[in-house]
């Protein structure tokens, strides 16, 4: 009698233990599945957040009016157009004066005031590429000011607010996609910034980073994979290079400062010495993925060509390179997505440097887009937010297309043996 | 002249070789077998060898003329009579000297500084100068080497041994280049940092508790007070060793073992690159969103719980999102340790009915613990030398506070405002820059390296 019942409890401590057991099991797998929730749901609340942001980057607000060429009031001759500088033909021609008196007759004097000073430039544009619309009337479109198009997102001065308004209302003042966002550099003012001077600048500092980065990164990798005999100074090297693939990037920049522009002080902000600087980063990460990369090749390949009486050298780049490529091509891939993000080194070496106009070489001053994001930062002009946003935004699809093809390349060419 | 012309046209004129060469190659074995013979090396190596006797020389000859011709044309410029007007030294004279050549070269748009106008045409005549003796050179340098090469080209002459000399040679220069890399971190660093020690006691620099650098002031104004970089390196531990990790362990841990334990394989394939795409997001992005999204939140959440100090820079906001950042970095190195625990250990546990979380916890988790630590310094190496966060969000004022609502700056945050700015080299405030570089360099290699042995005597125990 005492027997059972005392199994019984028993039986029933042990349920007990048991039912709490696997409630904390339970409990524990919750956490587990809380945890990668929540990192995945940051990253999506930080995408989220920038797409917002960046749908107006890609917009701007732009003034509508009718420009009355017609009766000769710009006297410039067609011809004159194909010349070498035709801006400065119509600019001569008072092209300036008469877009600000069309938009004063068409919109008032104090709403024509509240167009962007630089406006006729696209004007000009406008007309060099159609000649024909010289003495005639057509509708141009030219960006806001600031002042007006913060008004028209209701911020800023009611007076401007409420003439953004009153011209909205008419059907004067929109806006509209901005592909100029693409093609203009960086400006003063949000309305008329754009991002190609800093994208050229970042694709030449990645080709001088490429340039360098991948010859020396797997020419090591070879050299320590295939050829190096196991002694002092081969441990000095890889210890070398796995220090150097998790020394902070700004360190790096300290190099850059110290170093290069000690020996090139005259290429202060060049694309060649961001390529430099930023090579010695990813320099380190194309050994290590090249390393592996041929460690995979089974040694069969090279036992056959030494076989059949290829050299060494031979055996190393007639087969086992071609067959590590793939891998090696991975994380370059992989190494220049992590160098075209970079910013800190960049920032050492004074590519930080106000440049309106597109690097038209490797060594004329420039900028970069991580470091052209960071710039647009500090600006508070709520058009900056947007702008910034926006070119995240282009930040981030190269760095997507360019992991893309990394994934890609690891999946269709990599052997398993 | 840009300075890419010698490169290219030695590049080119490697080409040329490298055809011509083979051609006579050619030529040379179907002589050499009609009489019998066979050439010691294939045709294409007598082409490499050529061609590398014509681009080696000729491109170190490019490169080198690159760095000296800038100082050969300043001297030129320098001895016209037209810069005897020059302010004698200084910043103004860099100013102008810089704006004539940038206009000279044809990068520059307007004259901002009329001093610059009389210079432009000698700086012009000058690089034109220079370019033209640079590329004539590099030709020549590069015909001798070709004709020397040239000369060479016998049917028995051991073109491959020679070449492949050569790539060894090459091989072993790039492999090299990690070691001179890190030989001029430290010897940069180091020459720097000395300098600045002759300015500011080293004692005072890691002791003090003032941090107030001003590049305006004269040198030795405030030697003793206002280098002590102790309030730096609080908050840098403070953000990246202490917050970050609040939020990267618990979150990086339970992520790694949900997805390896306890996820189907499926949404293990889908999560898992989701999560590498954090660490892929570029430092610059997550700055921005710290100092645009988090920190707004974080300084009303701060008053809302009734702390007045709450700023809108905040060492929260830059450790949380430092924190973000580090998740697949910790994730990824637990995964590894946990993977690297025998099947054996865990298998034992199960069969002994232990449940799996029961199993993780009290088997896996101390069995792959060294791991773990070391992945652990690793991360923290990491956020402690991770730059764009702080200087977007974590603000400028050095202090010694555990408020993690007040700005609080950093190592990396003085680094950059010490060197962005327009301040000399022979002044401490830029110096201390290096200073702090090199402090930073320091703690980061022991980190790393301590955390490398841990892992491999680790991965040796159940070998």
């Amino acid at each position: 009698m005492t027997d059972s019942a005392a199994a019984l409890t028993r039986d029933q401590r042990i349920a007990a233990r048991l039912a709490s057991r696997h409630a904390s099991e339970l409990r524990f797998k919750a956490l587990g599945f809380f945890a990668v929730a929540l990192s995945a749901l940051v990253l999506a609340f930080l995408l989220v957040t920038m797409t917002s942001n960046a749908v107006g980057g890609f917009k701007r607000a732009e003034v509508h009016f009718p420009l009355d060429l017609s009766g000769g009031l710009l006297t410039v001759d067609p011809a004159q157009l194909n010349g070498d500088d035709p801006l400065r033909v119509l600019e001569g021609a008072g092209l300036r004066d008469v877009v600000q008196f069309a938009a004063a007759k068409a919109l008032g004097d104090k709403a024509a005031a509240e167009i962007d000073s630089e406006g006729w430039r696209e004007v000009a544009d406008q007309i060099v590429s159609k000649p024909a619309l010289l003495n005639t009337t057509f509708d141009v479109s030219v960006a806001a000011s600031d002042d007006l198009a913060s008004g028209l997102r209701g911020e800023g001065q009611p007076a401007i607010v409420a003439m953004a308004r009153d011209l909205a209302g008419k059907g004067q003042l929109h806006t509209a996609l901005d592909l100029g966002f693409l093609t203009r550099s960086d400006a003063t003012s949000p309305q008329s910034v754009g991002i190609w001077g800093a994208l050229k600048g970042s694709m030449l500092t990645m080709l001088v980073t490429l340039a360098l980065a991948f010859p020396i990164g797997v020419f090591t990798a070879v050299y320590l994979e295939e050829f190096a005999a196991r002694n002092r100074w081969t441990d000095l090297i890889e210890v070398s290079i796995n220090n150097l693939a998790a020394v902070p990037s700004i360190i790096f920049g300290l190099l850059g400062l110290a170093v290069f522009l000690g020996v090139f002080p005259y290429w202060r902000s060049a694309p060649v010495i961001g390529g430099m600087t930023l090579a010695l980063m990813t320099m380190p990460v194309i050994v290590i993925s090249g390393r592996n990369a041929i460690k995979a090749v089974p040694p069969s390949i090279r036992d056959a060509a030494l076989a059949i009486g290829a050299s060494r050298v031979q055996t190393v780049f007639h087969h086992v390179l071609p067959l590590a490529l793939p891998g090696i091509l991975t994380g370059t891939i992989i190494g220049m997505a992590r160098a075209l993000g970079e910013t800190a080194p960049l920032l050492m070496i004074g590519m930080k440097a106000f440049v309106a106009t597109p690097p038209d070489g490797f060594t004329s001053p420039s900028s970069v887009l991580p470091v052209q994001i960071f710039l647009w930062s500090d600006e508070i002009d709520r058009g900056f937010v947007e702008r910034t946003s926006a070119a995240i935004i282009v930040l981030l699809l190269f760095l997507l297309v360019m992991n893309s093809i990394a994934i890609y390349l690891r999946n269709r060419f990599e052997n398993r043996w | 002249m840009s300075p890419a012309i010698p490169i290219l046209l030695a590049l080119a004129l490697g080409l040329v070789g490298w055809l011509v060469a083979r051609g006579r190659a050619w030529t040379m074995r179907r002589i050499a077998r009609e009489a019998g013979r066979d050439l010691h090396s294939l045709p294409s190596y007598h082409a490499w060898y050529v061609a590398l006797w014509i681009v080696v020389p000729a491109l170190l000859f490019a490169l080198a003329w690159a760095s000296i011709s800038p100082n050969l044309v300043l001297a030129q410029v320098l001895a016209d009579p037209a810069a005897v007007k020059l302010p004698a030294f200084g910043f103004q004279r860099d100013t102008i000297l810089a704006e004539a050549r940038a206009l000279a070269a044809g990068s520059g748009d307007a004259v901002f500084n009329q001093q610059a106008r009389p210079l432009i045409e000698p700086f012009r005549s000058a690089m034109q100068r220079f370019g033209i003796i640079g590329t004539v050179l590099t030709l020549l340098l590069g015909f001798a080497g070709g004709a020397f090469g040239f000369l060479r080209m016998r049917p028995d002459f051991k073109a491959r041994t020679s070449v492949e000399r050569a790539v060894m040679g090459g091989l072993l220069a790039a492999s090299l280049a990690a070691i001179f890399t890190t030989a001029g971190i430290v010897a940069s660093l180091a020459f720097e940092t000395v300098r600045f020690f002759q300015f500011v006691n080293p004692l005072d620099f890691l002791f003090g508790t003032h941090w107030g650098p001003d590049s305006m002031a004269t040198p030795t104004q405030g030697v003793e007070t206002n280098y002590g970089a102790l309030p730096l390196f609080w908050g840098t531990l403070f953000i990246g060793a202490i917050i970050a990790m609040l939020v990267s362990i618990p979150l990086g841990m339970m992520s790694a073992i949900f997805l390896t334990q306890y996820a189907t394989p499926t949404l293990r394939r889908w999560m898992k690159p989701i999560l590498e795409i954090l660490a892929g997001v570029p430092t610059v992005v997550y700055g921005y969103f710290a100092a645009l999204t988090v920190a707004p939140l974080i300084r009303d959440f701060g008053t809302a719980i009734g702390i007045s100090s709450a700023s809108s820079e905040s060492g929260m906001a830059a450790g949380l999102v430092m924190g973000i950042m580090i998740i697949p970095f910790v994730s990824s190195m637990a995964d590894d340790s946990i993977a690297a625990v025998p099947q054996s250990l865990r298998d034992g546990s199960l069969a002994m009915g232990a449940t799996k979380s029961e199993t993780i916890r009290r088997v896996l988790l101390p069995a792959a613990l060294p791991g773990i630590v070391a992945g652990i310094m690793l991360a923290v190496s990491r956020a402690i030398g991770e730059t764009m966060i702080v200087v977007m969000a974590a603000g400028a004022t050095a202090r010694l506070t555990a408020n993690p609502f007040e700005s609080m700056t950093t190592v990396t945050y003085q680094i950059v405002a010490m060197l962005t700015g327009e301040g000399s080299f022979d002044h401490p405030a830029t110096l201390s820059a290096f200073a702090l570089g090199m402090v930073l360099f320091i703690v980061t290699f022991l980190l790393n390296y301590i955390a490398l042995r841990v892992v491999k005597r680790f991965r040796e125990a159940y070998d």
